[in-house]
């Protein structure tokens, strides 16, 4: 029976900015919150690529819940944004700081292990103060029910706790989400995955080669050719010291183009337009990969059942505007809405209907509205057709194309379409704004770019390398992820899109191999999961069985 | 909330104290007065720990003839020591009540019991004088057993004492059971789970016969007891709540830890009306005739020493390697 179990009013899962926005806001209302984090400290097991938005039209902001955060926990403001559009060693770049700075309070570069840690030590302030707390190290692994209704949570640390309200706010991989049946990992298309590097440098260089202040930071986005036709493009990030370098592709496209992600990541590091940056030195402290809900796919529209609600990466609410990514925002709105939905409810004597009021607050606040633009569903009806895409791409690269975004006039025109918030927001996900129009522009309107000659062309590490620079703790016999199926046709893709694998390449996560038996050989593929970086790209494009590591077990990232 | 902790039923008298056994001739231990302790309502636990050279890497510093350079090498807290005090905080995390960690040394081991009120205490009492010096097993029993004593009699009584499983010096593996024995009280070793049955009185622990992780029994024994924990003990907190107090009170003890001479208090002989006769040098039956050192095992083969920048030297290393290439 579950009146044997320890009861909280809340249990909040996962201590990343959605969960830290929950608890607080429930803390402040004074719930009994307990807040559940996996990792050994809260930010160990977060990626991200590395901006946080505060936004005018938003409920929530993180600076608003808490106060001292831009100046305790995040790193350089973005002042200025730039995209690149590269053909070969051709670039045109455009400045896009109005689309950056459309609905923008303000946007700080943020290392999420830096960044969480503190959120989670204000959190566990308030929460304590409240009667709850925050845990690390405890790993909810699903729901607790009561004739099939959903009262709590069960925990591989802890014995299972019940709670009048249970926020999941445990990630991209949520697994609370798809033991209620509201989210699972069916489809690549729903999916971008991006990979990271944080590199090494001094805030005094920084400040040099960007030529910035102190308190200035500058966005680079990358786009173009320079990606082997995958979907997607790269940014850099200033940070105090150091720089957040990534890439971020639809998973769709990786798997179609069978491209490797540490590859796609080399392809921008060693492209000539970062030696201005690098000038020939390159030291990377961490390599990190995470996956992204495309929100206008898959942001469930009503995240809850029963008395669970989920918010931010678990609710798939991971905005892609164009260029720009926006998800942290949304988890802080969401996180709060959501603790604002279960005040409201048991206030009025009904609790059981808090799930109800965070989808209506989630709607009426513009947040649903942000994730799932009514008007990108008319778009990708028009625009996400092979054959459509064929004839734009066919006229944009034929010589009337060309010469028409040649035009000066046409440049401005160009400028101020990548700056429209609008069209940002139904841009079509096909070849055309990610890889044909950014290398046409490179082509026809950019400025060759080369590594000046007393430079040495930079090295980074292998991706043995990066596997050996990551800290684990391996939870030794007990692997979090198995093979279901092992055929080359359901698993085989594995090998190229996991972040941590490659062909030929036998120290990473899934590699192909010959069995013989009886003479017969078969090729199969074969899984070791002790570099697993916790991404959930398998979960999607192969075929298996997956769960987070119990509590403080597998990657520890340091940076994040 | 802190559940508080019944009164437990004090049966042992303490005439008895007054007549402890010393196994090897029926001496009486002469105090001029034993130590009454005074029964509290919350549940105490005393941890006793010994200092003993930092054995680890690049610590430890040997002299010529092999003897333990004691003077170059840092003074730590005995390495399974870490389970008594993991112990008694699980004790405080489930049932409240205090911590006591207690050691007998020079006043240099006020370091040891700081490191162990980094991991958990409440109040530290170190047992320190001349008088002390040079003690055995046997001797620091004694001293040990006075010190808990005249704590049960003067702060509280406890409940449970815990001690680790043998010290990295010494490794005799003595002093927790002898101090038992002068306390009297059930004596548990091998203990790698124990919980406290507060209501009944009792402490159920699993411990491993023989020393054998395949063999584990499980015993009860009345409160208080005396209790040596295995190197496998583990502490369980399966309990949300439990972690939540765990965290609070790790913070704690972490700044106490920084400022721990305000919550020292050091104890000499006369403190503990102990006759010098029967502790220190003079009370140890234990004689170390002489220590040997173990002679270095012969090296099996020669090893030659090659410059890397000489260009012959390396040539000649690698003729030699190269019939081990082709086989």
């Amino acid at each position: 029976m579950t009146d044997e179990y320890e009861h909280y009013e809340a249990v909040v899962v996962g201590a990343g900015p959605g969960g830290a926005a929950a608890a607080a806001t429930l803390a402040q209302n004074d719930v009994e919150t307990l807040v559940l984090e996996r990792g050994v400290e809260a930010g160990s097991k977060n990626v991200s690529g590395g901006l946080i938005y505060a936004e005018e039209s938003a409920p929530y902001t993180i600076d608003g819940l808490f106060p001292d955060f831009r100046e305790e926990a995040s790193e350089r403001p973005v002042t200025e944004y730039y995209l690149h559009n590269v053909a070969g060693e051709q670039v045109k770049p455009f400045d896009l700081t109005r689309l950056h700075e459309h609905d923008t309070a303000w946007c700080d570069a943020v290392l999420r292990r830096k960044m969480d840690a503190w959120l989670s030590d204000r959190v566990h302030e308030v929460t304590r103060e409240a009667g709850g707390g925050v845990l690390e190290g405890v790993r909810a692994n699903g729901l607790l029910r009561q004739d099939g209704e959903i009262v709590g949570v069960t925990c591989d640390e802890i014995d299972p706790i019940t709670a009048d309200v249970i926020i999941a706010a445990d990630g991209v991989n949520s697994e609370l989400a798809r033991d209620a049946g509201l989210m699972d990992w069916a489809e690549p298309e729903e999916w971008f995955q991006g990979v990271k590097a944080v590199v090494d440098m001094p805030g005094d260089v920084i400040a040099d080669r960007f030529d910035i202040d102190e308190d200035e930071g500058v966005a680079h986005l990358f786009s173009g050719d320079l990606f082997e036709g995958v979907r997607g493009g790269g940014f850099l990030y200033t940070n105090q010291d150091t720089l957040s370098i990534g890439t971020v592709f639809h998973l769709d496209s990786l798997v179609e183009e069978q491209a490797e992600p540490h590859e796609l990541l080399d392809a921008l590091l060693t492209h000539p337009i970062l030696d201005q940056w690098f000038q020939g030195e390159y030291d990377e402290l961490e390599y990190a990969a995470k996956l992204v809900p495309d929100s206008k796919k898959v942001a469930h529209p009503d995240p809850y059942r029963d008395r669970l609600l989920l918010v931010g990466d678990a609710a798939g609410q991971m905005q892609a505007q164009g260029p720009i990514i926006k998800g942290m925002n949304h988890a802080v709105s969401a996180g709060g809405l959501a603790a604002e939905a279960y005040v409201d409810a048991s206030l009025r004597g009904d609790p059981s209907r808090a799930g109800q009021r965070y989808a209506a607050k989630l709607r009426n606040e513009g947040v649903m509205g942000k994730l799932r633009p009514r008007r990108y569903r008319v778009v990708r009806t028009l625009g996400e057709h092979r054959p459509v895409t064929r004839v734009i791409d066919g006229v944009l690269t034929s010589r009337i194309g060309k010469a028409l975004v040649g035009n000066r006039a046409m440049e401005r025109v160009i400028g101020r379409a990548y700056n429209s918030p609008y069209l940002a927001s139904v841009a079509p996900d096909t070849r055309t704004p990610y890889v044909t129009l950014p290398a046409v522009l490179g082509e026809v309107l950019g400025e060759p770019v080369e590594i000046e000659a007393e430079h040495d062309p930079i090295e980074p590490p292998s991706l043995a390398d990066r596997i050996g620079d990551l800290t684990y703790d391996t939870d030794i016999g007990n692997p979090h992820i198995s093979l279901i199926d092992n055929s080359i046709e359901a698993s085989g893709n594995a090998v190229t899109a996991c972040p941590v694998s490659a062909e030929d390449f036998g120290a990473g996560c899934y590699r192909e191999e010959t069995v013989k038996t009886n003479g017969d050989e078969e090729r199969l593929v074969s899984l070791d999961t002790q570099p697993c970086i916790e991404c959930g790209t398998c979960a999607i494009v192969a075929s298996t069985r997956w769960e987070h590591p119990r509590g403080g077990k597998g990657v520890e990232f340091k940076q994040g | 909330m802190i559940p508080t902790n019944p009164r437990i039923d004090w049966s042992r008298p303490d005439a008895d104290v007054d007549t402890l056994i010393i196994p090897d001739g029926n001496v009486p231990h002469r105090h001029e007065k034993d130590w009454q302790m005074a029964w509290g309502d919350v549940m105490h636990s005393v941890v006793i720990t010994k200092g003993v050279p930092d054995f680890s890497e690049g610590q430890v510093s040997f002299d010529e003839d092999g003897h333990l350079e004691r003077g170059k090498t840092p003074t730590v807290m005995n390495p399974n020591d870490e389970f008594a005090a993991q112990a008694a905080l699980q004790t405080k995390v489930r049932h409240g009540g205090r911590v006591s960690a207690m050691s007998m040394g020079p006043p240099g081991y006020q370091s040891v019991l700081q490191q162990a009120m980094e991991i958990y205490a409440d109040e530290l009492y170190l047992l320190s004088d001349r008088e002390m010096a040079a003690a055995d097993t046997w001797a620091t029993a004694i001293t040990l057993a006075t010190g808990i004593k005249k704590l049960g009699a003067e702060v509280e009584a406890p409940d449970l004492v815990f001690a680790g499983f043998k010290t990295a010096d010494g490794e005799t593996g003595h002093t927790g059971p002898q101090t038992s024995l002068c306390l009297d009280w059930p004596l548990l070793t091998h203990v790698i789970a124990l919980d406290v049955e507060e209501d009944a009185g009792r402490v159920r622990a699993k411990r491993l016969v023989e020393g054998d992780v395949e063999e584990v029994e499980t015993v009860s024994v009345p409160l208080p007891a005396f209790i040596v924990l295995d190197p496998e003990f583990a502490p369980s907190y399966r309990i949300a709540s439990h972690r939540l107090r765990l965290k609070d009170l790790r913070e704690e003890t972490t700044a106490r830890a920084a400022e721990f001479e305000d919550h020292l208090t050091v104890w000499d002989h006369e403190d503990l009306n102990l006759d010098p006769d029967y502790i220190g040098l003079d009370g140890s039956p234990t004689i170390v005739e002489s220590v040997d050192p173990i002679p270095k095992p012969p090296a099996e083969r020669d090893a030659t020493m090659v410059d890397p920048n000489d260009p012959d030297e390396m040539a000649a290393v690698l003729e030699e390697c190269l019939a081990f290439v082709e086989g």
